[in-house]
């Protein structure tokens, strides 16, 4: 049925300002994206899953208690915590439209993720030259995948954040670049909340 | 319908080997399927009916339209109906299902029909031919099996590389065959016959070929074939069975007159080979967390698939052995590129590395939650 | 030697990778024979494209569009496209299995057979059926909720390219290389790196994970277009069936291939970089893959039917003058197979040792899906039940997919039963099973929705005779080529046998080739039916309404201008377009200007670069797919930019382009 009341704002012309402003309002990006993060939280899941299922068929190779070491993997784990820290102070100045601050904010963040990709390939890059890579047992491979795939989307994430660091250099802080910003921020805190996971479960109970 | 099309069909000739079978499994199968199909029916029919007939009856230039409800579109009691005698239909199902799957678990032995001691056969899928091992005759065939009517078979199943299936639709259903695993089946033949066998699992270039027939005989017709193997056939040892796993098509039926104790057990946990490690051993050590970091160069000693590498004809492909001591394992252990630097495994070294852990590591089979394995998930 | 021939010797060159020109099938006459045939087909195609200089408008109005009904109707003219080449490899096998018994070995080596077969199932269902399915969602849903365009419209476009660049990839490897010889679901260890040696399996792993992207994405887009694109006043229980099952399918699509992409992932990793998760040594565990593959791979068989059952829904309700019979019911019935799809997987393999309590567990939820597609099934029914039944075309479908889905679900039911799966597992049983839900349900229900929709994308109707030509042609040929498969699963007869030593299966085997043949009628039907109706549009030409529907997107002109809707719809209720005929609505005639979403050939240019990337990645040729990964992610970046990305219709375009128009 055609609402009664309804037929006067469909006769009548809409100004296209009006229309714009509602059509920013609406934007889908927010929902969409959140949707597009359960598609990887799946990826992930399978991932864990496989973990789960492989985590201790070493073949007779080493094991996280001969591979790990807790305080390397605890930096690890403060810097990418802290790079959520400074992506948030990075959004308080972004709501107060200081350009500068912001810059500044995702500046630190970006460097904690470096250091935090920095660590993640030094270990690798130890594990494959003592002989324990990924193709030494099926522990090792899935070991690899799942904190390689989060490795993998932390410098997509990077890549990412320096882009949108240089437009909104450019650009400033317009709703277009502020919807980025707030949807890269969601992608940096769901890459966080999956490094708590795999922090949790592959490293601390696998130690303890 | 279709049941009544293929019952004539069966009457007519002895093909139909799922409908008129040939042993106790696949008659409690069959049975399963045709009842299955007539509570199907219940419903079926009357929607196969109405599928025609409403379009029929309501069609749109019909002579007399008084019954044209264009606002019908909800109805309570036919709801109950649409949604309650599919329940009620699956009920039952799940009922027979519940029962007969537990009843015909291809894992449960037959002891219970009074048939007579089981005869024992371990079942390995090869490229591309079945071994069958007698254990308690000590020989073994490949692609014949001979079998004593109206006792039960009890299978043992795995596979040198890929997956398999060993089907032999006259007696029962199939169980897949893998490697580095133990599966079970329980069959049993109630009238002497041949009955067709094959793998029903697509494993490769001579997959069509890995046919073979199901001979079952009289007790004193099986006791003679196998006192005819036993005095004329060469024995199946280690080495013998490394030479018979080489893939090839289209094998000819041949026996065994021996078999080498524990093969079975080895070829089960991919340790035929000499020096290498038994999955049930590998299992125990990684239980109790692994090798250690001393444990990275022994990686030859774990290695199967590389050696049986083949290409897309069913062509073995000589690869050089896996490269054995720590430090660069990681670097180059990709794939089958000429491009790679020679081997200079140092395979010496981490052999006694393994056996200064476990002195029995390559000795002999443990049987060790191989089981366990195929029914974790 | 198993073989007395041999695969080109492996080699490696920085440059060419592992490719030598040994990898060009030339002593393959049926190969080289295809690829004459082909390349004759391009260049006539091309000549004429260059003679009606078509190239421009081609690139302009179609490659680079973001609009959601074009993108529609590519899908659907890549899934026919696709069907002829799976088609091919069908009619390939029906050939092949009526002549090699006995002791024959026909005429396709084992080698070739089993590329052909595992071409066929990867080809029907990803670049046959799923464009099918999203091309439909695509080009009807949008316009079902009053909506102008698809959340996404970029995105969209690249969605499509990247199906596009998977569907390539497979049809690549028919001349450069070979193809997969694994069955359509490549389990290990077969598929591993040391028993599928040669590019075959990594066409198939690059092809799909490709095309995975694009379908992912393409879900997630959907999803965000139900959820914040309808028209005002459309509550989600106001809106047709149609796209509920399309939020259905989209959701589990979003839900399912991550882990498909996930699996696929691990198996490239195996192969490529000796990762061990599912080889036989080093603690790799082959059934892990088997479990995983069929976790996506049976709600993947409800992506396929779950549109169906809503263009079924839309055609009944129509053609039966009446609202769909229990609207409630149905939605409930959908969500609940959607939710009961991703429990059942280990339906699939009963006969790999579970135990029998696991086994009966899953059979039951199993036989539990069968509940609401009953529901379905008698609702259309009752739907049809004191009707005012129009036997046009599209309902002819209808009544061929419920009669042939119907029987194809009772034979899903017996497959469901672990004891009877024991027996006719892997047996053409199971072969005549799914594609008697798949030819008799997706195929036919999508042809129906063709048949139906053709007059709202184009402007006319197709033509009645040779549609019912190609209706009969497809019905007849199906029930000849798949009844002989039943019959032989019940002799126990295995799937994907190239020879077989019982002559006995041999008359069976003919009869389904006959089959096979008349199904070939039937799709050559549908070609000149649409041909023909092509040719005749004017005659053909049928106005806005022709089949008195009910539901939004036929409210506009047809074909629908670029913005659909001149103005937004407030909708209160169901079956909007009805409600808007009862009360004599007609759209204002004072226009606005429209905002609209610009083309972009980003989209194209990435999927082509993917493409490349794909093919070097499968010969190895690192140099080139390490540029190619840098170039993606380049045009990507660039891509963000461009912040000029929309424009305005002005309102006299608006006016001109609805005085044209039929309006409803």
């Amino acid at each position: 049925m055609i609402e009664p009341g309804a037929d006067r704002p469909m006769h009548h012309a809409r100004e296209a300002h009006a229309h714009e402003t509602e059509h920013q309002h609406h934007s889908p990006t927010p929902i969409g994206f959140w949707i597009y993060l359960m598609s990887d939280c799946i990826i992930f899941g399978t991932l864990f899953a496989t973990y789960a299922v492989l985590g201790y068929s070493y073949a007779g190779g080493p094991s996280p208690a001969d591979l790990f070491e807790p305080s390397f993997v605890a930096w690890e784990t403060g810097l990418l915590l802290f790079s959520s820290i400074t992506f948030g102070l990075a959004m308080l100045q972004a709501d107060k439209r200081n350009v500068n601050g912001a810059l500044m904010w995702l500046s630190v963040t970006a460097a904690f993720g470096l250091g935090f990709i920095a660590m993640e390939i030094y270990e690798f890059n130890h594990l494959i030259h003592i002989g324990a890579g990924p193709d030494r047992s099926a522990f090792l491979s899935a070991f690899f995948a799942l904190v390689g795939t989060h490795g993998l989307h932390v410098t997509g994430g990077l890549i990412w954040l320096f882009t949108l660091m240089v437009q909104i250099k450019t650009h400033g802080l317009t709703p277009a670049n502020n919807q980025r910003l707030g949807t890269l921020s969601m992608f940096w805190h769901f890459l966080d909340l999956v490094w708590i996971g795999v922090f949790s479960f592959v490293y601390l109970v696998r130690l303890v | 319908m279709l049941l009544a099309a293929a019952g004539a069909l069966a009457l007519s000739g002895c093909q139909y080997e799922i409908l008129s079978p040939s042993g106790w499994v696949a008659e409690q199968e069959r049975n399963l399927l045709i009842i299955s199909v007539l509570l199907m029916l219940i419903v079926i029919l009357p929607v196969l009916f109405m599928s025609v007939y409403f379009p029929l009856k309501y069609r749109a230039d019909r002579e007399d339209q008084s019954d044209y409800d264009p606002e019908f579109e909800h109805s309570n009691k036919l709801e109950a109906v649409v949604w309650g005698v599919p329940i009620l239909i699956v009920v039952a199902l799940g009922w027979y299902t519940y029962v007969y799957t537990h009843r015909l678990d291809p894992y449960r032995p037959l002891d219970h029909l009074d048939a007579g001691a089981p005869v024992e056969v371990q079942a390995v899928s090869l490229d591309w031919k079945w071994l069958f091992i007698y254990p308690d005759q000590g020989i073994a065939s490949v692609n014949e099996l001979v079998v004593p009517a109206g006792r039960p078979i009890n299978f043992s199943l795995t596979s040198s590389t890929v997956m398999n299936t060993l089907s032999i639709p006259a007696l029962g259903g199939m169980v897949y065959s893998m490697a580095g695993m133990e599966t079970k089946l329980h069959l049993i033949a109630d009238e002497e016959g041949t009955y067709p066998g094959r793998s029903a699992h697509y494993s490769g270039p001579g997959f069509a070929g890995m046919v073979f027939d199901t001979e079952a005989v009289s007790d004193a017709e099986f006791d003679a074939w196998v006192e005819g193997i036993r005095d004329e056939a060469e024995p199946l040892t280690r080495a013998s069975y490394l030479e018979l796993e080489q893939p090839t098509m289209n094998v000819a039926p041949r026996q065994y007159g021996s078999v080498e104790d524990g093969l079975f057990g080895r070829i089960v946990e991919l340790c035929v080979e000499e020096g290498k490690v038994c999955m049930g051993h590998m299992m125990m050590v990684d239980e109790q967390g692994g090798g250690g970091l001393e444990g990275v160069g022994n990686a030859a000693a774990y290695s199967y698939d590389r050696a049986r590498t083949i290409d897309g004809f069913g062509n073995l492909i000589e690869l050089p052995p896996l490269e054995s001591n720590g430090g660069h394992g990681g670097d180059h252990g990709a794939g089958h590129g000429s491009d790679e630097e020679a081997m200079n495994g140092d395979a010496q070294n981490s052999l006694s590395y393994v056996l200064a852990m476990d002195p029995d590591a390559l000795c002999s089979p443990t049987g060790a939650q191989t089981e366990a394995k195929t029914n974790g998930i | 030697m198993a073989s007395e021939h041999g695969q080109p010797a492996d080699t490696f060159s920085p440059i060419f990778g592992r490719f030598t020109l040994d990898w060009i099938p030339i002593h393959e006459p049926i190969l080289i024979g295809t690829f004459a045939g082909v390349a004759l087909g391009g260049l006539l195609f091309l000549a004429l494209m260059t003679y009606f200089k078509l190239w421009g408008p081609l690139w302009s109005k179609w490659v680079v569009s973001i609009d959601h009904k074009k993108i529609g109707i590519m899908y659907m003219v890549l899934g026919f496209i696709m069907m002829v080449r799976g088609f091919a490899d069908a009619l390939m096998m029906r050939a092949q299995q009526a002549v090699a018994a006995g002791g024959s070995e026909g005429w396709l080596p084992p080698h070739h057979y089993d590329q052909v077969f595992t071409a066929h199932g990867v080809i029907m269902i990803f670049f046959v059926a799923m464009p099918f399915v999203t091309g439909v969602m695509n080009y009807v849903m949008p316009l079902q909720i009053g909506a102008r365009d698809v959340a996404f419209p970029f995105l969209n476009n690249f969605s499509f390219w990247m199906t596009v660049s998977g569907a390539l990839l497979i049809n690549v490897s028919l001349f450069v290389g070979e193809f997969a010889r694994v069955g359509w679901l490549a389990f290990p260890p077969l598929s591993g790196s040391s028993y599928s040696t040669g590019p075959g399996m990594d066409y198939y792993l690059w092809a799909l994970q490709i095309a995975g992207v694009g379908t992912t994405l393409s879900g997630i887009n959907l999803i965000a277009t139900i959820f914040k694109m309808r028209a005002p006043g459309m509550k989600l229980f106001d809106m047709p069936i149609f796209t509920w099952t399309a939020l259905v399918t989209n959701v589990l699509i979003v839900a399912a291939f991550p882990v498909l992409t996930a699996t696929l992932a691990m198996l490239t990793l195996d192969r490529y970089m000796d990762f061990r998760f599912f080889t036989n040594d080093f603690g790799g565990n082959a059934m892990m893959y088997v479990n995983l593959i069929w976790i996506w791979g049976h709600p993947e068989v409800y992506i396929l039917i779950i549109p169906c059952f809503g263009i079924i829904s839309e055609i009944v309700s129509t053609f039966s003058g009446k609202p769909i019979f229990g609207y409630r019911t149905m939605v409930w019935a959908t969500a609940c197979i959607m939710v009961l799809s991703f429990v059942v997987w280990l339906h699939h393999f009963f006969t790999m040792g579970s135990g029998a309590s696991v086994n009966t567990f899953f059979g039951i939820t199993t036989m539990i899906i069968a509940v609401p597609t009953g529901v379905k099934i008698f609702n259309w029914l009752f739907t049809m039940y004191k009707g005012r039944v129009r036997l046009e075309l599209p309902m002819l479908w209808v009544i061929g997919f419920l009669v042939t889905f119907t029987i194809g679900g009772m034979t899903g039911v017996m497959l469901a039963i672990p004891p009877v799966d024991f027996q006719l597992h892997n047996t053409l049983f199971l072969i005549a099973h799914f594609h008697n839900v798949i030819i008799g349900g997706v195929v036919f229900a999508i042809i129906a929705g063709v048949v139906y929709w053709w007059p709202k994308a184009f402007g006319f109707k197709l033509d009645e005779k040779w549609g019912r030509q190609a209706f009969w042609g497809w019905f007849i040929g199906f029930y000849v080529a798949f009844m002989p498969l039943y019959a032989l699963g019940l002799m126990g007869v295995t799937r994907r046998m190239n020879m077989y030593p019982d002559a006995g299966w041999q008359p069976y085997f003919i009869v389904a080739a006959i089959g096979a043949l008349i199904i070939l009628y039937g799709i050559a039907c549908t070609f000149i039916c649409f041909f023909v109706s092509i040719l005749n549009r004017k005659e053909l030409a049928c106005g806005g309404d022709p089949w008195d529907a009910r539901t939004l997107e036929w409210a506009t002109q047809s074909p629908p201008a670029p913005y659909n809707f001149p103005q937004e719809i407030h909708v209160v209720g169901r079956e909007a377009f009805w409600q808007m005929k009862k009360e004599k609505y007609a759209f204002s005639t004072e226009y606005t200007s429209i905002h609209m979403p610009k083309s972009t050939a980003t989209g194209v240019v990435l999927s082509a670069l993917a493409f490349i990337f794909g093919f070097a990645m499968v010969w190895y040729i690192w140099w080139l797919a390490i540029v190619m990964l840098v170039a993606m992610i380049g045009v990507g970046i660039a891509h963000t930019f461009n912040y000029n990305r929309d424009y305005y219709i002005p309102a006299d375009e608006v006016r001109q382009s609805e005085a044209k128009g039929t309006l409803a």
